[in-house]
């Protein structure tokens, strides 16, 4: 197996940008991106880190990848929401490298897949960062990313060793595993519960979510949504790497999180308070249609999926203009 | 012959202005709104829209100013019931009283207070135009029937249905009036979260395949507790949603305009009516659970100021 010597990185969002900086102080990096003034500025500023690391690295940024020659490694850093596109402007090109994902939710490695025969990596980042601006990134927390060989298409795990121990070694924190769905699960379920209730409900991450006592609390129907997923998982054979239920209990007693004043902000709710596009899809959607693979009921994600869709459609006016046939009147 | 509207907002002010055009029926309004009481009391009580009106009840904020009535019609929202009636019980103390609130729940508060109460279901709609004008958005029949635990006398209930028809709000009395309650708790409980918590008006919701199916979800677990229950609906609610879609496509249900406003909604009375009947019942709705949880999470959201 060849050294790792030179890496790209798409995406340099919060994610993105502390991949890039950090392993571009070792090997040669290279950042895709999507707009042309953000290229510029990484290439006549170069990326700065600041918080957890104090760093300032010289990064090639492009918006071709025609531009930036093969690598040994990508990382794709980008949403989930942006997935399809980013595989497909990749399609063809980077044929040396093996690709890792780095996204929330389930899935995105099936649609990169689509678009070339790179070797893969699944993985799941607990790390976060604030982007201050397209060349400035604050690491947040300082917590690990797993990654392991993708069970359908994976790299050799002596690989995933070699991209855990880069990632090491660039002052991130990482860890290799044989099988990494077990993790990927647990945040998958945490993610799709929390992130859609906090979507739904407009709450941030208040210790509401912990609560159980009245029929109303919303500690219930976390629990409840949390044993649909449950079941999907085991019925594929997934033995969850964490409980679910407790990392909620952890993060909403840890800290500050869950005071009202300093209760974290969900990133689908983020995205709901931007209209945005959210990560449903590959969260809450993603439980749902494999439930429908498996045959296994799932009615509290049903729901909590077509009413984070259905958000999403209130932001297009365009609904009163596609039938103007019909009246206005009550239907009360 | 005397009666009382108590609560005189969208709702309470048709059935006030429409009653006080009779001869030989005194209506009161009672209502905590001041303005309103002095529109009503200095230039008289307005309908526009769907009616065309102008009467003369007599409102007051104050219980007390209010005489002794045969009927009252409670007509608040459904969580200021008790207050309501706690208040002006008084009024009351020889008479039978009505509810045409939304949702199930206000009879058995009303029984704890007054002698005789009369179940009651009305489908028109308006809203507050300004002190003293209600604009009326929808016609519409009302259903009375008696509450069965504490009933109103048969005469009492055809007297008051016979003086809703005359004034013009037409009024059915049957023996059993929970059929009519529960077709509407349950189509209203359905249908009328999902908008609250989308922002998507009636038919739109209805397009989205996942969301039409979750509200034939929540019809379905309504219509297990009214069937353990006895009850026979009037019509299956889940047609009309589907009838809704093609005669109020771009409606937005009142609990939407609440969740728009951050006003709290009704869903105790709604959802939580059909989780409580159900508990009683041992008649399973997870999924109205679920949504009693999410509007009662959104309110709770309305009181912080993080955005």
């Amino acid at each position: 197996m060849n050294p790792i010597r030179s890496v790209c990185v798409v995406g340099a969002g919060a994610i993105g940008g502390l991949f890039a900086a950090h392993i571009g102080s070792l090997v040669d990096t290279r950042v895709l991106v999507r707009r042309q003034e953000h290229a510029d500025r990484l290439n006549r500023e170069g990326l700065k880190i600041s918080g957890k690391s104090e760093l300032q690295t010289t990064v090639l940024a492009s918006i071709e990848p025609a531009e930036l020659d093969d690598v040994d490694l990508l990382i794709i850093a980008t949403k989930a929401t942006a997935i399809e596109p980013v595989a497909k402007n990749i399609a063809g090109h980077f044929s040396r490298a093996t690709v890792m994902t780095v996204q929330n939710g389930l899935g995105c490695e099936d649609v990169v897949a689509q678009f070339g025969d790179w070797p893969m990596i699944s993985s799941i980042t607990f790390m976060s960062g604030i982007r201050h601006s397209d060349v400035h990134i604050e690491y947040e927390l300082d917590t690990e990313t797993w990654l392991g060989p993708w069970n359908q298409r994976g790299a050799s795990m002596a690989y995933a060793e070699a991209v855990a121990e880069l990632i090491r070694k660039s002052g991130l924190r990482a860890k290799a595993f044989e099988d990494v769905r077990p993790a990927q699960w647990s945040k998958l379920l945490f993610n799709s519960v929390l992130n859609s209730i906090g979507a739904v409900t407009r709450l941030p991450h208040v210790k509401d979510f912990a609560d159980r006592e009245k029929i109303t609390d919303l500690g219930n129907l976390v629990v409840n949504m949390m044993n649909e997923g449950k079941a999907v998982a085991r019925a594929q054979g997934i033995e969850l790497y964490e409980d679910p239920w407790q990392m909620n209990l952890n993060a909403v007693n840890r800290g500050k999180t869950g005071e009202d004043d300093y209760a974290h902000i969900f990133s689908m709710l983020d995205d709901v308070r931007a209209k945005r596009p959210t990560e449903v899809d590959w969260l809450t959607g993603a439980i749902v249609s494999e439930a429908n693979k498996l045959g296994i009921a799932a009615p509290i994600h049903d729901l909590m999926y077509g009413l984070v869709k259905g958000i999403e459609q209130a932001w297009e006016q365009d609904y009163q203009k596609r039938d103007e046939r019909r009246g206005e009147g009550s239907a009360e | 012959m005397r009666i009382c509207i108590v609560g005189c907002g969208a709702i309470g002010s048709l059935f006030a202005a429409h009653l006080a055009k009779l001869k030989d029926l005194e209506v009161w309004a009672y209502d905590l709104d001041g303005r309103h009481v002095d529109a009503i009391n200095a230039s008289g009580l307005q309908l526009s829209g769907e009616s065309n009106v102008l009467s003369y009840p007599r409102a007051s904020s104050n219980p007390g100013d209010i005489p002794p009535c045969e009927f009252g019609i409670v007509a608040t929202k459904s969580m200021h019931t008790r207050s309501a009636i706690e208040s002006s019980a008084e009024i009351f103390k020889e008479g039978a009283v009505c509810t045409v609130q939304n949702g199930v729940g206000n009879e058995e508060i009303i029984a704890e207070y007054v002698p005789r109460v009369i179940r009651g279901t009305t489908f028109p709609a308006g809203h507050m135009v300004e002190p003293g004008h209600v604009e009326q958005d929808t016609g519409g029949k009302t259903w009375v029937g008696p509450f069965e635990p504490k009933p109103a006398s048969w005469a009492e209930i055809e007297t008051l249905a016979s003086l809703m028809t005359e004034s013009g709000m037409e009024t059915l009395a049957m023996a059993d009036a929970r059929g009519a309650q529960w077709t509407k708790l349950i189509f209203n409980a359905a249908t009328n979260p999902i908008g609250a918590l989308t922002g998507l008006p009636h038919g739109v919701a209805c397009d989205q395949p996942m969301l039409r199916k979750a509200i034939s979800s929540l019809v379905a677990e309504g219509v297990a507790v009214a069937a353990a229950l006895g009850i026979t609906l009037d019509s299956d609610p889940d047609e009309l949603v589907d009838h809704a879609c093609e005669v109020a496509y771009l409606h937005k249900a009142s609990m939407l305009q609440d969740a728009l406003a951050k006003r709290a909604t009704e869903v105790a009375a709604l959802n939580g009516g059909i989780v409580k009947f159900g508990q009683e019942q041992g008649v399973p709705t997870p999924l109205n659970e679920v949504i009693w949880a999410l509007i009662k999470g959104l309110e709770h959201s309305w009181t912080r100021d993080d955005e």
